[in-house]
């Protein structure tokens, strides 16, 4: 397979602050990797360096074999491009927003008025050429985003958190237009992620980011699946729980997290073991609810992150739980500190670390 | 006493409308020159402003900060410092006094631009440091190379920096001190709006000063209501 990107030893500095250390990586063509890694990890710094808009402070980066430096930063630039976690738009219409590298590119108006109306199909935003993109719902935004980088047709589409503040129907619209675009373009894609879900279902290969430095790069299966010190101690932030499993008759498993606590889980294993359970599979309440879910807790929520149009509840139910849920939920809820809550999530939302 | 003031005003109310509607050539020639000697100084600032203010808004520099408030400060300057100043650099004692620049248009341009280049400077610079950060690194990822990333970002800041030529203009065009001591407002040569109201007013002659206030007033009203209309429809 012909590598697209290599990485060696690159290192990043903030003044004192080491954002990346000694990192080693190869990406190669046509594939779709995931940065996978917690809040400050490095993820967003590798990928500004791979966008052509970071400098190393040491090491070197190559791009389709030749050394980048400031005499070819241009071409990277030009080859590469990069949707932000936070949507940044110009000030300007939908048509303007996308046709801005367009131009750079040296295309006619002919070309650019059939680019965009094609991208803008791709991410479901027909007919908003004339729409002022800032005016847009956020969902709406970060699908102009990705439809701006997507109509330049670039060697490598960078994405960082592309769904990190975005409501679920857009996170599938976006999800399937990446999954569309790497598949009928064979575009590279390095996405950098927090969502292990994501990192599972979207992507090739996974290199996970602790603290600067690459902990474990494999496929899914192997980091997601066997058994792994470092994403148990990415995992460690949410929802992870340790404790005794006994197997049950009807092949679940019941996990004694302690004397109170039980989480019956959809796998077969006994013995010690630790799992997680992914904030936005728990389903919140405010009176108990009749469903198959195995799982059920009454608790008080300790905590409440607004992250734009979904909101992380910390909820104290004798374990400590995050839940994610939508904005809108959040207000029609009418949720506070101190509010009593239901959480439910079934045992097939239990994952093995 | 205070009856026959009123008076007084009330009657240079009516006169002044006279003369506005009447389309009097003294008014319509001071009212052009001072638009044009003002907008020529709003030109000239911006050659030099722009550029500055770019500089200040997007590069980190050692200095920065003090050249910065530099310019802040200078907002304050006094015009009839400013226009001492430049009365000697003028005259023809000074070393470019063999241009006969003194009692010009062409000192009245350079002295207003001196005076806006602070307003033009600092307000240009604040427009560009609002601009979201991020959208110098998003023209960059789009392929822009280092000059088309900030003329971007010069582009973001449109409205503000339409904004600071306007206040640039306002401030030129309602300026005496300046204009009076290197222009001198010489009648049909370098008399503009303030001067004009200034001298007319001392003479008593309420009536032409009236008119050539409210003409002033007008200038400058319709010009903001302009661009603020403008701006709105554009965002």
């Amino acid at each position: 397979m012909k590598t697209i990107m290599e990485f060696e030893n690159i290192s990043k500095a903030y003044g004192d602050v080491a954002a990346l250390k000694q990192v080693n990586l190869q990406i190669f063509e046509g594939e779709v990797f995931s940065l996978l890694g917690p809040n400050g990890s490095g993820k967003t710094t590798l990928l500004r360096i791979m966008a052509g808009i970071e400098t190393l402070t040491s090491g070197e980066m190559h791009f389709d074999g030749a050394k980048v430096d400031e005499s070819n930063i241009n071409d990277v630039r030009l080859k590469t491009t990069m949707v932000f976690q936070k949507t940044a738009l110009f000030s300007t219409s939908v048509y303007k927003n996308i046709a801005y590298g367009l131009r750079l590119r040296g295309h006619s108006k002919k070309e650019i008025d059939q680019k965009i109306k094609e991208v803008l199909k791709t991410v479901k935003l027909e007919g908003y050429e004339k729409r002022s993109a800032k005016k847009l719902s956020g969902g709406e935004q970060q699908r102009v985003a990705l439809a701006r980088a997507l109509a330049l047709d670039t060697q490598v589409l960078l994405l960082d958190e592309p769904t990190a503040n975005v409501d679920p129907k857009n996170v599938s619209i976006i999800e399937d237009a990446l999954s569309w675009v790497n598949k009928e373009n064979k575009t590279t894609m390095v996405i950098a992620t927090h969502n292990m879900f994501q990192a599972e279902t979207l992507t090739n290969r996974i290199a996970l980011l602790l603290g600067g430095r690459i902990a474990q790069i494999g496929t899914p299966q192997e980091i997601l699946r066997g058994p792994s010190i470092n994403l148990a101690s990415f995992a460690r932030l949410e929802n992870v729980f340790s404790g005794n499993s006994k197997i049950l008759q009807e092949g679940t498993s019941v996990i004694e997290v302690d004397d109170e606590v039980e989480i019956e889980a959809a796998l077969r294993k006994a013995g010690k073991v630790t799992v997680f359970v992914r904030p936005e599979d728990i389903i919140l309440s405010k009176k108990t609810i009749a469903s198959s879910a195995r799982n059920g807790f009454k608790g008080k929520i300790v905590e409440i992150s607004d992250f734009g149009p979904v909101v992380k509840l910390r909820v104290n139910a004798r374990k400590e739980f995050v839940v994610q849920i939508t904005k809108r939920s959040f207000v029609e809820m009418q949720l506070n500190v101190g509010s009593t809550v239901f959480l439910t999530f079934k045992a097939s939302s239990v994952h093995l670390v | 006493m205070h009856f026959g003031l009123g008076n007084e005003i009330i009657d240079g109310l009516i006169k002044a409308l006279q003369l506005i509607f009447s389309g009097n050539p003294t008014l319509a020639e001071i009212s052009i020159r001072s638009i044009l000697v003002s907008s020529s100084a709003v030109m000239l600032s911006a050659l030099w402003g722009l550029p500055i203010a770019t500089l200040l808004g997007l590069k980190r520099f050692p200095g920065r900060f003090l050249v910065k408030g530099f310019f802040n400060a200078m907002l304050g300057i006094p015009t009839v410092a400013l226009g001492l100043i430049l009365y000697l650099f003028f005259s023809n004692a000074s070393p470019i006094g063999f241009l006969r620049l003194l009692y010009s248009p062409t000192a009245m341009i350079i002295g207003q631009a001196i005076l806006i280049t602070p307003i033009a400077v600092s307000f240009i610079t604040s427009a560009i440091e609002s601009v979201d950060p991020e959208i110098k690194d998003l023209a960059k990822t789009l392929g822009a190379s280092e000059t088309e990333a900030s003329i971007a970002v010069l582009k973001e800041s449109m409205n503000g920096i339409v904004l600071a030529l306007t206040a640039s203009f306002n401030r030129a065009i309602a300026e005496l001190g300046v204009v009076l001591m290197v222009g001198g407002n010489i009648a049909g040569f370098t008399s503009v709006l303030t001067t004009t109201i200034a001298l007319e007013t001392n003479k008593g002659e309420i009536a032409l000063a009236i008119a050539l206030a409210i003409i002033l007033l007008l200038i400058v009203s319709a010009l903001t209501i302009t661009v603020n209309l403008i701006q709105r429809h554009k965002t």
